[in-house]
């Protein structure tokens, strides 16, 4: 107790004298960067999850081939969750002789509970969204809704009446947009929504129809994932539970790169802000030596010494992760607040776990620089009280950073999730560690070769280096480190996310058509001709159902977990063929087909799909197209960039093997908001065509590329305070030792201005150093991060070579020589004295 | 007991065949050879000579800071150098006392702070009111929040002062007490010193190049080139 008492004691007037300044602000703005990333993404992903939901119309749905029981509605209601039932059937509706299957929605009060859908009341110019209104209800009882689909088919218009099963209904207004319009490529007939009260009286839910009743289920974040985890248990066969994740590979995939963009934007400002925690524990242990051998020569044992400042650290890093988590809360409200414009629902409230995350994140990076220096403090010799030139224990190990890295690495797994990316960005750490050391010291040592003649600051500048060997690689690689981490950051934020961006240009695919039959090529490529629209590619396909594996039958247990699987396997697979693998493609198994390789059928199947339904590399598949069956072998698992909103399959096969089979066509295109009308003329043209559209999808996504962009320039703030503490710590390692060095040298004569221009030298070429040692780390660190964990695509940057040295020598030369300004003030006898 | 250590008993610092070398990298170089020193309890020893022959090293050596490359001491009866490095550093806490030249306060402690620092160190509970009484006995009873760079040489040697005698020592080992002060303040600060040592019967080792200093002690051993010379 004694020995905490006089730790907080110490730690008091440690801090007192500026002595840990540095060290609680390096933590603070790790802890703040973690924690406003956490807070904020928290709040974003789900405030980003909810507006996806739009495009389900809910946050979830419970859907069954039978009517639910009423369990689940009283459960959602008991959660205090919003619902909405949605009964959903193909069946005809007609006007006079005219008739056509249409997909009939039946929805109760409150329908969609996200998102919102469009009407128009006048149909007699072209639909646009300046003539849509938001419904602000469900179809008034004897009132149907219907879509532009259906009125082209039936060439009904709003105020006529259209019969429905045994009733007649008013059509009241034309559906401009349905929030779950894009979901899913099922569901691409024409619509009708009408009120669940009129459906008895239309008698069309008779035995044995195939009617999909939905449950809409929306609310507070907590309690539909409640909601969630229950419903999951009572599931039965025939029933399934589907989320915006489950439903949208592009969103899910787009929400997962957002989430890593802004994780690695928050750790590279935890990268910098180590490499000031590392800078200043080893100038805490420096300065400290006297006082420890002190101890030891009063009578101190090893172990007290390290209890006392194990409690020191331990004290100062809970404080500072607390005051960087409070900073985060701050931040990312503030951050909320900026970005409220991109949201538009209300952020939600973020939960306490970023804090938690921020708290550890603070104290294991603090532990894992300090712990090693700590551990070889304790050692030092009491007899330092009569020499001081001994007791320099090993501060420039590097098994001590090594510690401190795998702490950095275990902070990387945790907050990027990826063991993979952890281990490559402790390894490249550890590589540009020794790198840098061993070309920082080959470089120092080639300065000796130099011998400028006549101009004495550089020659000052560099014995100054030269007699600080040790000491200036640590500051160069610390300043390296830091201004590498920067630099990546600023690639990131420009080259990277720029490349994201680009990857969905204003004219990226926003409509496909689906079902294009052989001899509706030609026509299809006039409709686009006349109206000087691009041709757009069109991609084959066949239908088949999967039905053996190794020529064993599909099974499918009745569990819930098996209700993906379930859902895929009952739908026919659309299979493919292509020559050349696409570059939204890539191989992660086996290999793609070659021209020399044998004929025999080969099958790439999409890594997801494979592991849902449960099969693998060699596995041989049958599947049944229209009555004939055709076996192919897997030779290759793909992963699918599905957020490039490019026709892709889940399965494609080797040229040469299905083109005997009845095909259709399928294809993307960009239709500009301004000729919405043109898919009215295509409807008509070709009723039998699908149309999806995924604007929405796309948007969706957009906004979440520029929120990740904004969120990302706000982050950068942290990196670069985090910056400026580097350079501070970095400065002050040596501030002893100019303050002495300086005090000699007036002594001596010699002019406060031949001294500045000799330490400007000295920063110069230190600066030097730290430019190019980043601008290598930078460019080799965004490669690996844009190849192997955001898969972008890289694009060599000169710049940042220019960039990276120019900030180096002047951020390092300006910071080096405000910092050590001050220390020329001082005068000569009382440093001298000082020193003893 | 065994009979060197019996025959030690009312030795209280007893140094045998004690040598120093250190690697300089091409050859050895001796610092100490060869020294055999008694020093019985209450004693009052000045260790003089000049600047590089030997005496912190064996200063550093007698207290246990140091270890020798051959040779023993005895402190109190028990051989320092059987003890590893932490029983060494319980030894010093139990026994000795330190004054050095740069007095060596802890800067970011108090006086009064710095004074409780080797109670505190060993556990004791109320270190507080022993400091104070010595900081009072030295002079500094109105200085007791001040921290070192608030205090002149003089007083932060009186503050060390305090500090070595807080413990009740048995021995006090002084290395150039005086070195970095001028000779009015030096000279009170030998005054106070040896008056403490006498009111608590503290055996005192002085490493000093003063000869006036050194006559104030009970007897004086000169050094040169790591030996004693007389």
């Amino acid at each position: 107790m004694n020995l905490f008492r006089l730790s907080l004691r110490m730690l008091h007037r440690d801090w007192r004298a500026g002595e840990l300044r540095i060290l609680a602000l390096a933590l603070m703005i790790a802890v703040g960067s973690i924690t406003t990333v956490g807070f904020f993404s928290d709040r974003v992903q789900l405030a980003l999850s909810r507006e996806s939901n739009r495009l389900l119309g809910a946050d979830l749905l419970i859907m069954g081939d039978r009517p639910l029981p009423a369990s689940y509605a009283d459960k959602a209601r008991q959660l205090g969750l919003k619902i909405a039932t949605l009964t959903r059937f193909p069946s005809m509706t007609g006007k006079e002789e005219n008739n056509l299957l249409t997909e009939i929605r039946a929805v109760s009060p409150g329908y969609p509970l996200r998102g919102e859908l469009r009407l128009a009341g006048d149909t007699s110019e072209i639909i646009t969204e300046q003539i849509t209104h938001v419904a602000t209800d469900i179809p008034a009882s004897g009132t149907v809704w219907i879509d532009e689909k259906l009125m082209a088919g039936l060439e009904i218009a709003p105020g006529e009446k259209l019969e429905v099963g045994a009733t007649q209904m008013t059509v009241a207004a034309v559906i401009a947009r349905e929030p779950d319009h894009s979901v899913g490529f099922v569901n691409m007939g024409p619509r009708l929504v009408m009120n669940a009260d009129d459906l008895a009286g239309t008698d069309l839910i008779q035995p044995g129809s195939r009617v999909t009743y939905q449950l809409l289920v929306a609310g507070e974040e907590e309690q539909v994932a409640e909601f969630r985890s229950w419903a999951q248990i009572q599931l039965v066969p025939g029933q399934r539970i589907e989320g915006i994740r489950d439903a949208r590979p592009e969103i899910r995939s787009a929400l997962e790169r957002a989430e890593k963009f802004l994780s690695l934007a928050a750790l590279a400002s935890v990268v910098v802000a180590a490499a000031a925690v590392a800078l200043a524990v080893r100038r805490f242990i420096q300065r400290h030596l006297d006082g420890c051998a002190i101890m030891r020569c009063l009578g101190a044992s090893q172990s007290t010494i390290l209890r006392l400042y194990l409690y020191h650290f331990l004290t100062l890093g809970w404080m500072a992760s607390g005051l960087g988590c409070l900073l985060g809360f701050v931040a990312q409200e503030f951050l909320a607040r900026w970005l409220a414009g991109l949201v538009d629902t209300s952020l939600p409230w973020p939960s306490g776990l970023p804090a938690v995350h921020g708290l550890l994140s603070g104290m294991v990076l603090l532990l894992g620089f300090s712990l090693p220096p700590l551990l070889n403090l304790r050692r030092v010799p009491a007899l330092r009280v009569l020499r001081r030139d001994i007791g320099m224990t090993n501060l420039h190990g590097l098994a001590g950073y090594a510690f401190g890295l795998l702490a950095l690495s275990i902070l990387f797994i945790w907050e990027a999730g990826e063991l993979r990316l952890g281990i490559l960005v402790m390894l490249g750490f550890l590589a540009a560690i020794a790198i840098f050391a061993l070309f920082g010291w080959l470089l120092i040592k080639l300065l000796l070769l130099v011998r400028p003649q006549g101009a004495s600051a550089w020659r000052y500048g560099l014995a100054n280096i030269r007699r600080r060997t040790i000491a200036s690689v640590v500051q160069a690689i610390a300043l390296g480190l830091g201004l590498m981490a920067m630099l990546v950051l600023t690639l990131i934020q420009n080259d990277l996310l720029k490349d994201w961006r680009t990857s969905l240009p204003p004219n990226t695919p926003n409509r496909f058509l689906l079902n294009i039959q052989t001899d509706q090529l030609q026509p299809l490529a006039e409709f686009f001709a006349q109206r000087g629209m691009r041709q757009p590619d069109l991609y084959p396909m066949v239908r088949g159902r999967l039905v053996t594996i190794n020529d064993y039958p599909v099974q499918v247990g009745d569990d819930a977990a098996e209700a993906r699987k379930k859902q895929l396997l009952n739908r026919e697979f659309n299979l493919s063929w292509i020559n050349e693998l696409r570059p939204d493609n890539e191989i992660v198994a086996g290999r793609w087909w070659q021209s020399g390789d044998s004929l025999d059928n080969e099958l790439s199947m999409e890594e997801e799909i494979a592991e849902t339904i449960g099969v693998k590399l060699g596995d041989r598949l049958t599947f049944d197209i229209a009555g004939s069956l055709f076996k192919a072998t897997i030779t290759s698992l793909r992963k699918v960039d599905w957020d490039t909103f490019r026709v892709n399959f889940f399965v494609v096969v080797r040229p040469g093997q299905l083109e005997a089979y009845p095909i259709n066509y399928i294809t993307s295109f960009y239709l500009p908001p301004s000729q919405a009308g043109t898919m009215h003329e295509l409807v008509r043209n070709f009723p039998n065509l699908l149309v999806v559209d995924v604007a929405t999808v796309i948007e969706q996504v957009q906004k979440m590329i520029a929120q990740v962009s904004r969120a990302i320039e706000f982050v950068f703030v942290f990196t670069l305070l985090a910056g400026f503490i580097v350079l501070y710590a970095a400065i002050s390692a040596t501030q002893d030792e100019r303050i002495y060095e300086a005090a000699i040298f007036r002594t001596l004569g010699a002019k406060r201005r031949q001294l500045m221009r000799a330490w400007a030298a000295e920063f110069a070429i230190l600066g030097g150093l730290v430019g190019i040692f980043a601008s290598a780390g930078a460019t080799v660190l965004a490669y690996v991060i844009s190849k192997y964990a955001l898969h972008v695509s890289y694009t060599f940057n000169p710049w940042i070579w220019l960039a990276g040295i120019l900030a180096g020598v002047i951020g390092v030369t300006v910071a080096g020589l405000v910092g050590t300004h001050s220390t020329l003030s001082q005068p000569p006898l009382l440093t001298l004295r000082k020193i003893g | 007991m065994n009979n060197r250590a019996k025959q030690a008993a009312h030795l209280i610092v007893q140094a045998s065949a004690l040598t120093k070398q250190v690697d300089t990298g091409d050859n050895q170089l001796t610092i100490l050879q060869d020294i055999n020193l008694e020093v019985n309890a209450g004693e009052s020893i000045a260790v003089v000579g000049a600047s590089g022959s030997g005496k912190s090293t064996l200063l550093g050596l007698l207290a246990g800071l140091d270890v020798p490359t051959s040779g023993h001491v005895y402190l109190d009866g028990v051989d320092i150098f059987l003890l590893d490095e932490d029983e060494r550093a319980a030894l010093r806490s139990r026994l000795l006392g330190f004054m050095f030249q740069s007095f060596q306060l802890l800067p970011p402690l108090t006086a009064i702070e710095n004074v409780m620092l080797p109670l505190e160190l060993s556990g004791v509970n109320d270190s507080r009111r022993a400091a104070q009484e010595l900081l009072e006995r030295v002079g500094l009873g109105m200085r007791l929040r001040h921290y070192p760079r608030q205090l002149s040489g003089g007083e932060q040697q009186r503050v060390a002062i305090a500090r070595a005698f807080v413990t009740q020592p048995k021995m006090l080992f002084a290395d150039e007490p005086t070195g970095n002060l001028d000779s009015a303040t030096g000279a009170q600060i030998i005054e106070l010193m040896f008056e403490l040592n006498r009111e608590r019967g503290t055996t005192l080792v002085l490493v000093t190049h003063d000869e006036a200093l050194s006559s104030r002690c009970s007897r004086r051993i000169r050094m040169a080139s790591g030996r004693i010379v007389n």
